[in-house]
């Protein structure tokens, strides 16, 4: 088991890498650095090059060309075994002629080592699958075999271990409970974890860091609260949780706040951006936005408010997912959890959609390009 | 959910009924399904087998009609006379077997592997000399190890054969004629269990240190025994019982046991004999396949 001693370990960098598959560019440019001992997760859609990615740290793809660093080691071009670098595969890849024991000593018996019985034994331990070792993969279920792949990664003291999709197989409350131990298995062992997955909750509750990926770039990286709070794109803003954003253009920068017209209601957004006269576009989670009645306004912070028809009322029982349609045709979706206070809108009710400014945050790109917008999905809840 | 379920009373008549219906297929054999084939093996296979083992203890001649008269020495004398060729043709059909697992493992792994979009064509050229008749393509094996042929002359030239050195009517054609023949039935089932193996048990390997071979040895073999078993027993049980490639390639002093029971019962008409030397291959071809596949531990062949 690694000592959990940070000094062994090295950041794991990546500098302009790129892999293409004939006129595919399956990752573009990729500048990534993953501090030792971190827990990271490359979020993404299928296809947006995360995989990929993996699969060169891991040396089963050769990058078209950059670097994969360990510290100042350049690792690109270094035989898979031969990196100290392990991977849990997607669907596992156990050897279903071998014992569970015999699958969790596979990497310390190919580097020489005699006794692994003492290691083995630990390692099953730690995923709380002794007693397991003289059975055969297949007589597993799911989640034990994942933590069988898990074992024997995690067995070899890897710098990094590497994660692909590896919660993608179990049903979703064993992911759940996955996921903690895993979360846990990574504060024991210490080793730096890349995760792989295109499941927001997952890289949300798992992950120090994410790295939200699209068409092979890093679209944001950050923690999950500055993932979700801050946005910087469209496309971020709408692959974790959900959006509401807004076009407009600037039309005053007022103290710290920048003025905004959408369509013709002027909107504040914190902070300085652009000058008069240039588009801005921003956004605001529908759990932040509350509808009011037209008229009465209660809470003064409250500045921001879009007038319009509520055209759609679930209940979800955590809360009421409201549709508001503005004046400009945009439909607006509004979260308003189920604490008591309950003042239902109606369908077909004249409301105004209103938010505090400072839970706006700006967007950097304008307008929606097609493919950067992932259909809103209404009935997902937010996290 | 759990309040209003009224379903715990005991099913009506008519569910009983349908319940039985459902459920009374899986009871009952199909033994219309069994029949034909049944019918073709008590014809085709017990009775013959009977018969055999019945003429093995027999006594007389065609002239006069046999009689069972449970004359077991026909047996050892069988085996006193026949002995160097029972374990000639378990000797050459080992050797061929070994040569076609050599050469069809390769082969079997190329096309499974790194064939890509040749693998179809591959598989029909490994299948294609199926189209012509077995004694042709061994007739045609004559042809190129003849001792004015091309395989012969560059053989000499390059000073493996003797100046007057020749392959045909040698043992090693018969061997080399053997591996020809049953080579398909060893690459086929090795194809087969090579194809099945998933790529990302290597990736998994070489991921945790194997280098190319080492993963090989370590997973690649192993999951691929099944395919080496079936291909061996089934290049190796019909090799053992051919007189084919003998009596084209061979001489005298290379016949196997297939040969000498085709001319006992065909030509010289010693019925007890034949039948005592065809039971005989028999039984010693089941215990070693037996003792084989038990080694191997391939059980689900069993």
């Amino acid at each position: 088991m690694p000592d959990g001693g940070s000094g062994r370990l090295r950041d794991l960098r990546l500098a302009g890498l790129r892999k293409t598959f004939g006129d595919f560019v399956a990752v573009d440019d990729l500048d990534l650095t993953i501090p030792a001992g971190s827990f990271f997760a490359l979020l993404g859609p299928s296809g947006c090059g995360k995989t990929t990615t993996l699969r060169m740290v891991a040396g089963l793809e050769l990058p078209t060309s950059g670097q994969v660093l360990l510290g100042d080691e350049d690792i690109s071009t270094l035989r898979p075994y031969k990196r100290p670098v392990n991977t849990v595969f997607q669907s596992y890849a156990l050897f279903p002629h071998l014992t569970i024991e015999d699958n969790v000593a596979f990497g310390l018996r190919r580097r020489g080592v005699k006794d692994t019985k003492r290691a083995v034994g630990e390692m099953l331990e730690l995923v709380e699958l002794s007693g397991f070792g003289r059975r055969k993969p297949g007589q597993l279920s799911g989640g034990q075999q994942q933590r069988v792949a898990v074992a024997r990664a995690l067995i070899n003291e890897p710098e990094v271990l590497l994660l692909d999709e590896p919660l993608g197989a179990l049903d979703l409350k064993l992911r759940r409970q996955m996921q903690l131990e895993l979360k846990s298995i990574q504060d024991r062992v210490g080793s730096t974890f890349v995760h792989v997955t295109h499941d927001q909750e997952e890289a949300m509750t798992m992950a120090d860091t994410i790295a939200v990926m699209h068409s092979g770039r890093v679209e944001q990286l950050g923690t999950p609260r500055e993932l979700y709070e801050r946005p910087v794109s469209r496309y971020v803003a709408n692959f974790l949780g959900q959006s509401n954003c807004l076009d407009g253009t600037v039309v005053d920068l007022d103290g710290d706040d920048t003025v905004v017209d959408v369509h013709g209601v002027r909107l504040a957004l914190p902070g300085r951006h652009g000058r008069p006269g240039q588009p801005q576009s921003f956004g605001v989670r529908p759990e932040k936005a509350v509808v009011v009645a037209s008229s009465a306004t209660t809470d003064p912070a409250l500045r921001n408010g879009v007038p319009g028809t509520v055209t759609d009322v679930s209940f979800t029982g955590l809360s009421t997912q409201y549709v508001v349609r503005t004046g400009w045709g945009q439909e607006l979706a509004v979260f308003a959890q189920n604490d008591g206070t309950d003042a239902a809108a109606q369908r077909g009710e004249q409301v105004v959609v209103a938010w505090r400014p400072e839970h706006a945050f700006p967007l950097r790109d304008e307008l929606p390009t097609g493919d950067a917008e992932p259909a809103p999905a209404l009935a997902t809840a937010a996290p | 959910m759990t309040a209003v379920l009224p379903r715990e009373a005991p099913p009506t008549e008519l569910e009983a009924e349908q319940e039985e219906e459902v459920h009374a297929p899986r009871r009952r054999p199909p033994w219309l399904l069994l029949l034909p084939g049944l019918l073709w093996l008590a014809l085709f296979f017990l009775v013959p087998m009977i018969t055999l083992a019945s003429m093995s203890l027999q006594t007389g001649s065609l002239q006069t009609g046999y009689a069972l008269t449970w004359t077991w020495s026909t047996y050892t004398d069988a085996w006193a006379t026949y002995g160097d060729q029972l374990v000639r043709s378990f000797l050459y059909a080992g050797s061929a077997t070994v040569l076609a697992l050599i050469i069809g493992y390769p082969l079997a792994y190329a096309i499974a592997f790194k064939a890509g979009r040749w693998r179809n064509l591959m598989l029909v050229l490994v299948i294609a000399p199926f189209f012509t008749s077995f004694l042709i393509r061994t007739l045609a094996w004559k042809i190129v190890l003849a001792d004015q042929g091309w395989v012969v002359s560059a053989l000499q030239w390059i000073g493996l054969l003797g100046e007057n050195g020749r392959l045909l009517a040698t043992p090693a054609a018969v061997v080399l004629g053997l591996t020809y023949n049953f080579l398909p039935f060893m690459v086929l089932p090795l194809y087969a269990s090579l194809e099945k193996i998933d790529p990302r048990l290597l990736e998994a390997a070489t991921d945790l240190y194997a280098t190319p071979a080492r993963a090989f040895w370590a997973v690649t073999w192993p999951l691929s025994i099944p395919g080496v078993v079936a291909g061996t027993l089934l290049t190796f049980i019909p090799a053992a019982g051919d007189y084919v490639n003998v009596q084209f390639l061979g001489n005298p002093g290379s016949q196997m046991i297939g040969n000498v029971i085709q001319s006992r019962f065909l030509t010289v008409l010693d019925y007890p004999v034949a039948a005592a030397l065809s039971i005989t291959v028999m039984v010693t071809v089941l215990v070693l396949v037996l003792s084989y596949v038990r080694r191997v531990g391939a059980k689900e062949l069993l």
